[in-house]
């Protein structure tokens, strides 16, 4: 099986969109779902991305992600007609889809890739949908157009204000939630932060939130353990019990520290990457 | 000639001249196993255990006492006809001694190496019976391998019968996987192993490590399958990429075999088991094993804790294997901290004295409890109770006892948990109508029928956390089921 790049879109600096070939996800996959991806076959690392989108006649998933780290500058560098080394999935429970009433999404970042689907699908239930997208600045504001043509209201913000309101997305969360109907409940994604924050946001006004975690991943089955955050007090597997969860009853803390496990060694291995690429004249 | 050979040579006049008695075997000295030295070894991942030597094996065959009703097959999960395949290998006839081996295993050069022996064919062996020690039975294992490893290169493909056109699915490529697709593809029937990971192969690719069971011995036998014609499909999740369901009623498939092993990493549930530095041994082995982390930086992406002092838990194959992966992987110090004693550890013997001699340090009768972390989260140590041995308990093991007031700490940055796998609920969770028991195990008949028509497992799925030859003996039971009811 090919798993060959059908189009590729760089969305902002950092931001990439793949089309690609997998008849057999794109098939079965539902809102909230993701697969593990590896750029090498043999040697690659197994890293989780959300299928932002499928299209089930051509057969093919829609990947979008932010440049971090080596596995994910590698897959940067892969051109049209490239192929990754394999897609497994789709993997987690899909996102519990019902009329709820209003739904506030909240994306911060990458945040609004994995977002995107799940709003379309609550949008297609008949929810209301408000829709709070945050970036750093406006150059990495990501998905702005297809989140217009589903929200019934769109608020976006930036850190320095260099677009849209210059607020952190906890700020209009407050609004809405203290508005007169306010809403039946939300939905957040991005940077863990940013997820604790809007969580706590949300706790003081009652308003149900669901988050959805994007731990450290090895195989996305509930075989290695690695995943495992603690949910109302309970040890959760991400990749089989979530990865959404009830974020008020969710670790933060405990799972922004287990995020870092790696972070020298992948530090070493980004630098090595660039400087090979240097080396043998790549951009 | 050396002083083996000579003594062989004259072994083999006496066999020739019918003059070998029961005493002159029980003379034979046990022939031990060449192993790489346990110093160098710490440093690299090559198999530990080199395999015997032509004298050697002939040597260690002629031990065998060929008693007439052959106790040990008794021991043998797929009854090799191990007194007959003994007999040819000390007559030189290496060919037949294969021949024989298969008649009943495909895996002979796994389970040569993996075996349990001890507590298996070994176990039941006259001569360790007459020594009063079970390390002195015949080495079958060790002569198994030898056989099988002779025979790797001329291996031939098994014949397959006409197309039948019916379509057989496996879930999971382990032991047991392996085993039902060569037995339904000679039958004639279209066969497809879908794999979840990467790499075919289950437990034997990503948890038992390269040093114990080369890679390349278990990539063999999926080549032979794929010359047979059976077709196999990696990342693909059964339960997500497609249910059984859908295998059955959309996809064309007549029968399923469902061997998708344990597969759920048991935790101990005390303080700290979340701390950067926690592993389950399925993560660290697989992060060290099948995406080769030992490599990382050098071709491998995938990191792993640099680590210092390790602690494993537990005292089976799982942590012995842990131990010494951390071994390799660079620790100063590893203890593998056990509840009971020595002498209940359920890994295999050769494993024990294998950790030993690379350096492991065993702290029986101890048990953890709760890891201590630093404000970054990370693992800075462990609290640990002191125990002694009570009561025998229902398994028939004396039961560990905690000591009150005897707490002590050891200084870790890194803990790997190998207390053992449940059953992965995924299967479960996406199967309506199959049958589990409370433990989330599959409930078989005695043909590793289960509760849905044309659906059989086996293996660690139905047996809990077991071997790899008890996954190929039910393998066998379930594929010739499978080609009984597709023949009907
Ligand atoms: C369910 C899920 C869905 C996700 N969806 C998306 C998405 O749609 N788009 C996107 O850009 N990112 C997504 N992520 C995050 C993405 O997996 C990581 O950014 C990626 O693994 C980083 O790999 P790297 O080698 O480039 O960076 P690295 O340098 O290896 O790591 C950078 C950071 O990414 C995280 N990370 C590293 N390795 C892994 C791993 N194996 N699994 C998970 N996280 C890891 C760590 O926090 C690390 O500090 C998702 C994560 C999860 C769990
Ligand atoms: C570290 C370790 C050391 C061991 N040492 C020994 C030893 O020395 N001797 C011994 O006899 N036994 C040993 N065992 C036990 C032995 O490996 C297992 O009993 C045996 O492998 C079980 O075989 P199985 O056929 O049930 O499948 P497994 O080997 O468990 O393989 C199952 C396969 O199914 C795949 N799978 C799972 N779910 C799905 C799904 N939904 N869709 C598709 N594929 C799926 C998995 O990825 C896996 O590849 C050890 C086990 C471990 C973990
Ligand atoms: S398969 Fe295992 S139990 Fe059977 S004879 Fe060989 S080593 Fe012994
Ligand atoms: S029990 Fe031991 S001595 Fe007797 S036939 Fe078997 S291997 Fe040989
Ligand atoms: S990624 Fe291994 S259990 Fe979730």
């Amino acid at each position: 099986m090919s798993f060959k790049i059908l189009s590729k879109k760089q969305l902002s600096e950092n931001v990439f969109q793949l089309d690609v070939e997998a008849p057999l996800v794109a098939r079965s996959r539902k809102a909230g779902q993701f697969v593990i991806v590896s750029v090498d076959e043999d040697a690659g690392e197994r890293i989780p991305l959300t299928i932002a989108g499928a299209d089930p006649q051509k057969g093919s998933i829609r990947l979008i992600f932010q440049r971090v780290g080596k596995a994910t500058a590698q897959m940067a560098d892969l051109h049209e007609a490239d192929a990754l080394g394999y897609i497994a999935g789709p993997l987690g429970q899909p996102t519990h889809i019902q009329k709820f009433g209003s739904v506030v999404c909240v994306g911060g970042g990458i945040g609004n890739a994995p977002l995107l689907p799940i709003a379309t699908a609550l949008k297609e239930a008949d929810n209301q949908i408000i829709s709070i997208l945050g970036a750093r600045n406006q150059e990495l504001l990501i998905l702005e157009d297809e989140f217009k043509k589903i929200s019934d209201e769109l608020i976006v913000v930036t850190d320095d204000g260099s677009y849209g309101r210059k607020a952190l997305v906890t700020e209009p969360l407050k609004e809405i939630c203290s508005r007169d109907s306010k809403p039946d409940c939300a939905i957040t994604i991005g940077p863990a932060v940013m997820m604790k924050f809007c969580c706590e946001t949300t706790k003081g006004f009652n308003v149900p939130t669901q988050v959805s975690l994007n731990t450290i991943m090895v195989d996305g089955t509930g075989m290695c353990g690695g995943c495992r955050v603690e949910v109302g007090g309970q040890t959760k597997f991400v990749c089989v019990d979530g990865p959404e969860f009830d974020g008020h009853q969710v670790n933060f803390e405990q799972m922004m520290k287990r995020m870092s496990a790696y972070k020298a060694l992948e530090q070493k291995a980004l630098e090595k990457y660039r400087d090979h690429k240097c080396k043998i004249g790549l951009k | 000639m050396d002083a083996q050979e000579k003594m062989l040579n004259e072994l083999i006049k006496k066999q020739q001249a019918d003059e070998l008695k029961a005493k002159d075997r029980y003379e034979i000295p046990a022939q031990d196993m060449p192993a790489q030295d346990g110093i160098k070894r710490r440093s690299n991942m090559n198999e530990v255990a080199l395999g015997y030597t032509e004298t050697q094996a002939r040597l260690e065959a002629m031990r065998c006492l060929q008693c007439k009703n052959a106790p040990c097959v008794e021991g043998c999960p797929v009854r090799i006809r191990i007194r007959d395949f003994v007999v040819a290998i000390a007559e030189g006839n290496n060919e037949e001694a294969i021949s024989i081996i298969k008649h009943n295993s495909l895996l002979p050069a796994v389970c040569g190496r993996v075996c349990p022996q001890e507590v298996q064919c070994q176990e039941y062996c006259t001569v360790g019976k007459k020594f009063k020690d079970p390390e002195k039975s015949v080495s079958i294992g060790r002569l198994e391998r030898y056989v099988a490893d002779l025979a790797k290169e001329g291996d031939e493909v098994p014949g397959v019968a006409l197309p039948t056109g019916k379509k057989v699915a496996i879930i999971g490529s382990g032991p047991g996987g392996i085993v039902v697709a060569a037995d339904v593809r000679r039958a004639g029937h279209e066969v497809t192993i879908f794999e979840a990971f990467h790499k075919p192969g289950g437990v034997m690719v990503y948890g038992i490590p390269e040093f114990r069971l080369p890679k390349s011995i278990v990539q063999e036998e999926i080549d032979v399958l794929k010359k047979m014609g059976v077709e196999l499909i990696c990342n693909f999740i059964v339960g997500r990429t497609r249910t059984i369901e859908q295998l059955m009623t959309e996809d064309g498939f007549d029968a399923v075999y469902v061997g998708v092993g344990a597969g759920l990493p048991k935790f101990m549930n005390i303080e700290g088991e979340h701390l950067v530095g926690v592993y389950s041994a399925n993560e660290y082995l697989t992060r060290a094993n099948l995406m080769k982390a030992y490599q990382f930086g050098k071709g491998a992406d995938t990191p792993i804790a640099v680590s210092k002092n390790v602690a494993v838990l537990g005292g089976g194959n799982v942590a012995m294997d842990s131990a010494r992966m951390a071994v390799r992987l660079g620790a100063e110090n590893v203890y593998l901290v056990y509840r009971r004693s020595e002498k209940e550890m359920p890994a295999r013997v050769e494993e024990v004295h294998h950790a030993k001699e690379e350096g492991v340090q065993f702290c029986t009768l101890q048990n953890p409890k709760r890891i201590l972390g630093d404000d970054q989260g990370n693992v800075v140590g462990m609290e640990c109770l002191k125990y002694e041995l009570g009561e025998p308990d229902d398994s028939g093991r004396r039961r560990p006892v905690a000591i009150e007031g005897s707490e002590f700490e050891i200084d870790v940055d890194t803990v790997i948990v190998a207390i053992g796998n449940g059953a992965n609920p995924l299967i479960q969770q996406t199967t309506p109508g199959l049958e589990f028991n409370k433990w989330g195990n599959i409930v078989v008949d005695e043909n590793c029928k289960t509760s849905l028509q044309g659906v059989y497992a086996g293996g660690d799925i139905v047996l809990g956390a077991a071997t790899v030859i008890l996954a190929m003996g039910q393998g066998r039971i379930a594929a010739a089921a499978i080609n009984q009811y597709l023949h009907g």
